[in-house]
């Protein structure tokens, strides 16, 4: 492999420098480094980052690959800056066995557009009743160390403390979909003031708050550590808030969308707003925001959801839940918290790199930006405003809120060991 | 006039009106030996109902024969919605067939704004119940009766029902009449007060143009009128009330209570009522229930809507200014 020379970025939007890359690990961070025999790419301007890393990825395959597959689903998180990927159980067959981890594991190998760490399920077929083999699946080459029922909530409780305790054996971490079951049999939105003139099912914000409050409790009581997926509301902020000022090792995340859009936007009956957890309100949203920023929430996590047209060209009780990310997180999040001042781009390097790998373990990313670490780097342009167009998009399916919306920043380079996956926008 | 009828919140205060004036006209026609008006011959309507309804279908066929159109009724029991064809799909069959207005029930809220926003098809859209969100034309056949009952047929030409006190009593949280009746009777000025065990009154209520009180008896002396919702015994086994006995001793319509309303008051129901429940025999047989006078006020309330949407207005927006 050759040599790259990336001139001029502002590395974690500091003050410029050049980065060399040989093979599959930066050579050299420094000024007026010698351009010889390397491939330079011009990055005055742009900001360089070390390569994101998504938590909470649903690529589809195996089962539902009309909507996503490992290929597809991994080039569109390299166009979206990423270069690992963790790729939700609840796939058909469900992630809930070796053998299916390995083979989500081993067709992340063959598409190579980012690294692939398959989530295993705590739960046999998630149905929150008896565990899997947890064991099985971190001893198996795909070597699983986070666990998640995501889609559904492990609402037995003594099931949710004995998946905390067991995973504790191989330094696993249980990732909690927290929805309360009972409160949100037939939820369509968030319950409050637009659901109640919709006339939609409301999901209330309880459903989500009585279970991270149950499973903080827990982790505390057996010595465990527990992540909270797609945490969105006030409430929530302030029991993972509550809790780490308690020393409970609990980490959380926030999705792009619950950054920027409220249930209000519901009032259009479009499904392509209909996703679970819920969108908020501008409280929630607002919350969310300064908790990322304080970091009392970990990190930043799609969700990407991709799901077919048919599923979202209907009326809103019979469409999917779930947007599309991976190509817009970076921009959203740029909107949201760099623009709005809250966040650094050292800090988005933090909440969507370094901490999401630390939490799951990814080895080789989430490293800093110098001399001897493996080459995994995002390049993006902060002065870029376009309009989201899905038909852009590298993933199979479109079913994003924000079309038409304009939308700050562009990822132009995406690197995976010194392999460049994206190159001026377009996947290599 | 809109284009579609969606919902009662979209309607203004003039707009109601109009709609209430037509149908009194309208109500003169079923007074005639011949009940039928040449307005919408050679127009197609097509009543898509995707879920249960006798009473609203048949009030609109009523409604739309009387104004000559040509009736398709499609119900999805037994057809291809059945086999798992998507509302897009069957819209645009329909319309593919020359369907000039679409009247459409059905369980998702929300379901007909789609079929009139997603460009899915080019006809009227005139929502006879969606979901736990609009049921516009009873909100307005509800505001009709009131204004014939408490202004008069002929004083009430041009007016609204500005002071009048309403009271919409039951299951509000899953009720469509509900919301369409505070919305639009607070557009004709009318105050509205809900009542309801706390359970079953929708979290996000206090942003609604109306009161909401726990307690019957201490309203109903001060109500010109008393609409009871429908309760549905299945609610019970959903822990929103302890027994039926409870529900009907704390929130249920009986000779006592009706006799505690000031005399000129009137007893309504959307229908159909669950007699022993929400309200007795001795109530709903009585000479202040509206519940057959509603029902016959449906059907010219609907022949103004479908005029006023579809045929009755021309001079003031032309076919051309649709394209």
């Amino acid at each position: 492999m050759s040599k790259i020379l990336i001139r001029g970025a502002k590395v974690l939007g500091a003050e410029a420098r050049d980065v060399l890359v040989d093979g599959e690990v930066i050579e050299a961070v420094g000024t007026d480094l010698s351009a010889e025999g390397a491939q330079v790419i011009e990055a005055e301007g742009r900001i360089l980052l070390p390569g994101l890393v998504d938590l909470h990825t649903h690529l589809r395959e195996p089962g539902r690959e009309d909507s996503e597959t490992v290929l597809t689903g991994t080039r569109a998180a390299a166009s979206g800056g990423y270069t690992a990927v963790f790729a939700m159980a609840n796939t058909f067959p469900v992630a809930d066995t070796a053998g299916v981890v390995e083979q989500v594991y081993r067709l992340g190998k063959e598409a190579g557009y980012c690294d692939v760490q398959p989530i295993g399920a705590v739960t046999v077929g998630l149905e929150g009743r008896k565990l899997a083999e947890l064991g099985a699946m971190h001893d198996s080459a795909a070597g699983v160390t986070v666990f998640s029922d995501d889609g559904k909530c492990v609402d037995d409780a003594v099931i949710m403390r004995r998946a905390l305790e067991y995973v504790k054996a191989f330094g696993g971490v249980v990732a909690q979909h927290a929805q309360e079951p009972r409160l949100t049999e037939g939820a369509q939105m968030n319950e409050g003031v637009v659901s109640a003139e919709l006339g939609l099912g409301g999901w209330p914000a309880v459903a989500e708050e009585s279970i991270i409050a149950r499973d903080v409790l827990l982790a505390e009581h057996v010595g465990s550590r527990v992540h909270i997926c797609h945490l969105s509301t006030a409430g929530s902020v302030e029991i993972v808030r509550w809790a780490k000022s308690r020393g409970i090792d609990v980490t959380a995340e926030v999705t792009p969308h619950h950054l920027l859009l409220t249930d209000e936007m519901v009032r259009s009956y479009n499904p392509v707003y209909k996703v679970n957890p819920p969108l908020r309100t501008e409280r929630d949203v607002m919350a969310l925001r300064e908790a990322l920023a304080d970091g009392t929430i970990d990190i930043v996590a799609t969700d990407h959801a991709p799901h077919p047209h048919e599923d979202k060209d209907c009326e809103w009780a019979a469409a999917a839940m779930g947007m599309v990310g991976l190509e817009t997180a970076l921009s959203v999040v740029q909107h949201t918290m760099v623009e709005t001042g809250l966040l650094d781009w050292a800090g988005v390097a933090d909440r969507m790199s370094v901490a999401p790998a630390r939490i799951g373990q990814a080895r080789g990313h989430g490293r800093p930006v110098s001399a001897g670490e493996p080459a995994n780097l995002t390049l993006v342009d902060p002065a870029y405003r376009g309009v989201v167009d899905p038909a852009d998009f590298a993933s199979r399916s479109r079913n994003t809120p924000y079309e038409g919306r304009e939308l700050p920043g562009r990822v132009t380079h995406t690197f995976l060991r010194g392999r460049a996956t994206l190159v001026d926008g377009k996947l290599a | 006039m809109m284009r579609h009828l969606i919902s009662a919140a979209d309607l203004t205060r003039d707009d109601a009106v109009q709609i209430l004036d037509t149908a009194e006209e309208m109500a003169r026609v079923a007074d005639r030996p011949i009940k039928k008006l040449p307005t919408l011959r050679g127009r197609t309507i097509c009543n898509l109902f995707f879920e249960d309804s006798t009473r609203t279908r048949i009030s609109f066929e009523a409604a739309e024969k009387r104004l000559s159109a040509d009736v398709i009724n499609f119900a999805a029991k037994g057809s291809s919605v059945s086999k798992g064809e998507s509302l897009k799909d069957t819209a645009q069959t329909l319309e593919a067939m020359g369907v000039d207005a679409v009247v459409i029930r059905h369980g998702a809220s929300g379901a007909p704004y789609r079929l009139a926003t997603s460009g899915w098809i080019d006809a009227p859209v005139i929502n006879a119940g969606d979901g736990t969100h609009q049921h516009p034309t009873q909100a307005l056949l509800d505001a009709f009766t009131m204004r014939r009952r408490l202004v008069g047929r002929d004083a009430g030409l041009g007016q609204d029902l500005a002071g009048k006190r309403v009271t919409i009593v039951g299951d509000v949280l899953h009720s469509r009449v509900a919301r369409s009746n505070v919305d639009l009777l607070h557009t004709l000025g009318a105050e509205v007060t809900l009542v309801a065990p706390p359970t079953l009154v929708p979290v996000g209520v206090e942003h609604w143009p109306c009161e909401v009180s726990y307690d019957l008896d201490s309203v109903l002396t001060k109500s010109d009128a008393v609409m009871m919702l429908r309760v549905q015994r299945e609610r019970m086994n959903a822990a929103f009330f302890p027994t039926e006995r409870e529900y009907s001793r704390r929130y249920g319509l009986d000779g006592d209570r009706m006799a505690r309303m000031p005399e000129h008051a009137i007893v309504m129901h959307p229908g159909p009522m669950v007699r022993g429940m929400e309200i007795t025999a001795e109530v709903a047989d009585s000479d202040r229930c509206t519940v057959v006078e509603q029902v016959a006020n449906g059907v010219s309330i609907r022949m103004a809507v479908l005029y006023l949407l579809l045929g009755g207005n021309e001079s003031q927006s032309t076919r051309t200014e649709e394209k």
